[in-house]
């Protein structure tokens, strides 16, 4: 364990009316945008003075892990904090834990004030939206009964964790990225774990269907009993009517479950814009620049509904990315639009999902695929999807085969292409027949 | 306690105190040392935490396993005989490790 130092935090107003000193830019949301917001304005040589404000109790940390290595165990909660308490003192950036502003008055010229629910107010500069999405919650009868949970952040983890001793069997609602890779880390520890999901494959939102299927066989022989077009009814009550016992099926069986895990996704954190009046849209609406539609207000990562930044992708066309490495490309982005450079989203979206032995990265985008190349390599565990767009590569979901996937992020950012008839064979290397235009 | 001394590609050196059992890659990131961008956090998915160990130091590590054998043929500046990824080296106490960052990680 590390010595654990806290970061000075404004939990008192610094003045006697009850407001902050003004700063130069307030960052509501001391998320993955949010840090690596604030961490790349001081590379870029912004020098005044930044608050970086999360509603959370918690230091700015990782959320990655929450599902996997943190709540197998692996790693502990100072392994996930983002930056020490040094870091965030020597470049003059506080730290503000524990804050949930209501409301934000602005001027067009930018500056504003933000109003925290404890009654401090923050008066700012310039403004940047890193406000994160929230974990959907499920509608049906019984939710609110003792031993349904989510996971979405560090409190949801650590409830989560401290549940477990008493959990036999546990049933995950959705069958994506967080459903999945939860319900692996739970069948790791021993636990008897189902699967439902609505849809009629696995991850149906991120992947197309072979590596759907992929999954599905691939967790049934790991142990997961996997249910998909799962029909729910309602969440079944222990006989003192407190917890949950059970989740009743469309077709009137009951999966007895002592811990019910919903995973469904996430809705983005858009009120504060929208009290803005900011146009949103699946999230805020931002231009190539990261900024709303104010003109000043930068909107960053999960919450931003932004142009499709894949190189050649067709204008007009927009996507909300829900990922680490998105997070950080579009807060660079946003970093150079707030000291008035405008640069191009670099990079290309990559995502990863550990599951289980299967290692899924994810290179590209598969918006608007046609065709898609499956590689399978049985004996050595690999597979790898490339998807297609009129002739072009565009995209790969590669399990256990890195070399796959770097492959494909290096041949989307060169611009090259890998002929698909070329690539169906697993034994051939990628990057040995990647052609140029 | 274990010390990490970075040099970076221009030369310039910053010697950080890690703590033992934290990797080389968190005990940076922390710090904010520039060089290393660890994307992925640690779980060996990107390729971003890439550095060069010096020779007198490489031998005292653990081996590298396939994983990341096959994750340093994508890394951003061309992998070496002594290239590593970083979130995979434990810090050992009373151990000093010399090592050296790439020009760019993406």
């Amino acid at each position: 364990m590390n010595p654990v130092t806290d970061v000075s935090t404004i939990a008192s107003p610094d003045r006697p009316d009850g407001s902050a000193n003004r700063t130069g830019l307030l960052i509501i949301g001391a998320s993955q945008s949010g840090v690596q917001l604030a961490v790349s304005l001081r590379a870029l040589g912004f020098d005044e003075h930044i608050t970086l404000l999360g509603d959370e109790d918690h230091r700015p940390y990782q959320r990655p892990a929450l599902s996997k290595e943190f709540l197998q165990g692996k790693v502990d909660k100072e392994n996930v904090i983002f930056r020490s308490a040094d870091y965030w003192n020597e470049h003059n950036i506080t730290v503000v834990k524990g804050e949930r502003i209501e409301r934000i008055e602005k001027a067009p010229d930018g500056s504003g004030t933000a109003f925290a629910a404890s009654g401090t107010q923050y008066p700012f500069s310039r403004l940047a939206l890193t406000v994160g999405a929230r974990a959907r919650r499920l509608d049906v009868p019984g939710t609110d009964l003792d031993g349904v949970v989510y996971l979405r952040n560090a409190d949801d983890a650590l409830d989560l964790k401290a549940r477990l001793g008493k959990v036999r069997e546990a049933v995950v609602i959705g069958g994506g990225f967080i459903g999945l890779e939860a319900a692996s880390s739970l069948h790791s520890m021993g636990i008897a774990v189902t699967v439902l999901e609505y849809g009629p494959r696995l991850v149906g939102r991120a992947v197309g269907e072979e590596t759907s299927d992929f999954f599905l066989q691939a967790h049934r022989k790991r142990g997961l009993d996997i249910r998909v077009d799962a029909r729910i009814v309602r969440l079944v009550p222990s006989a003192d009517g407190r917890s949950v016992k059970g989740v009743e099926l469309q077709n009137g069986g009951v999966v007895p479950a002592q811990l019910v895990l919903v995973g469904i996704g996430v809705v983005p954190n858009t009120e504060l814009a929208e009290q803005l009046g900011l146009d949103v849209d699946n999230g805020i609406v931002v231009d190539r620049y990261a900024l709303a539609s104010d003109g000043t207000t930068v909107a960053v990562g999960d919450v931003a509904n932004i142009p499709n930044p894949l190189p050649g992708a067709p204008d007009g066309e927009r996507i909300r990315l829900e990922s680490v490495n998105n997070a950080i490309e579009h807060a660079k982005v946003a970093a150079y639009s707030l000291v008035g450079r405008r640069e191009d989203y670099a990079g290309i979206p990559w995502f990863w999902s550990n599951q289980a032995d299967l290692k899924l990265q994810i290179a590209g985008l598969t918006l608007g695929y046609d065709q898609t190349v499956v590689r399978h390599d049985e004996q050595r565990g690999k597979f790898s999807v490339l998807y297609y767009r009129d002739g072009r590569i565009i995209a790969a979901d590669c399990v256990n085969a890195p070399l796959d996937f770097m492959a494909v992020k290096n041949v989307l950012a060169k611009g090259q292409n890998i002929p698909a008839e070329a690539a169906a064979d697993p034994s051939t290397v990628l990057k040995t027949i990647a052609t140029d235009g | 306690m274990p010390t990490v001394y970075f040099t970076d590609a221009d030369g310039s050196v910053r010697q950080i105190e890690g703590h033992a059992g934290d990797s080389v890659m968190e005990t940076a990131v922390r710090n904010g040392v520039p060089g290393i961008v660890a994307e992925c956090g640690g779980s060996l998915s990107c390729a971003t935490c890439h550095v060069f160990v010096a020779g007198d130091w490489l031998g005292a590590l653990a081996p590298m396993d396939d994983m990341e054998d096959e994750m340093l043929y994508g890394t951003a500046v061309d992998r070496q005989e002594n290239s590593r990824l970083s979130c995979q080296l434990k810090l050992c106490d009373g151990q000093d490790l010399h090592i050296t960052t790439p020009e760019t990680q993406v």
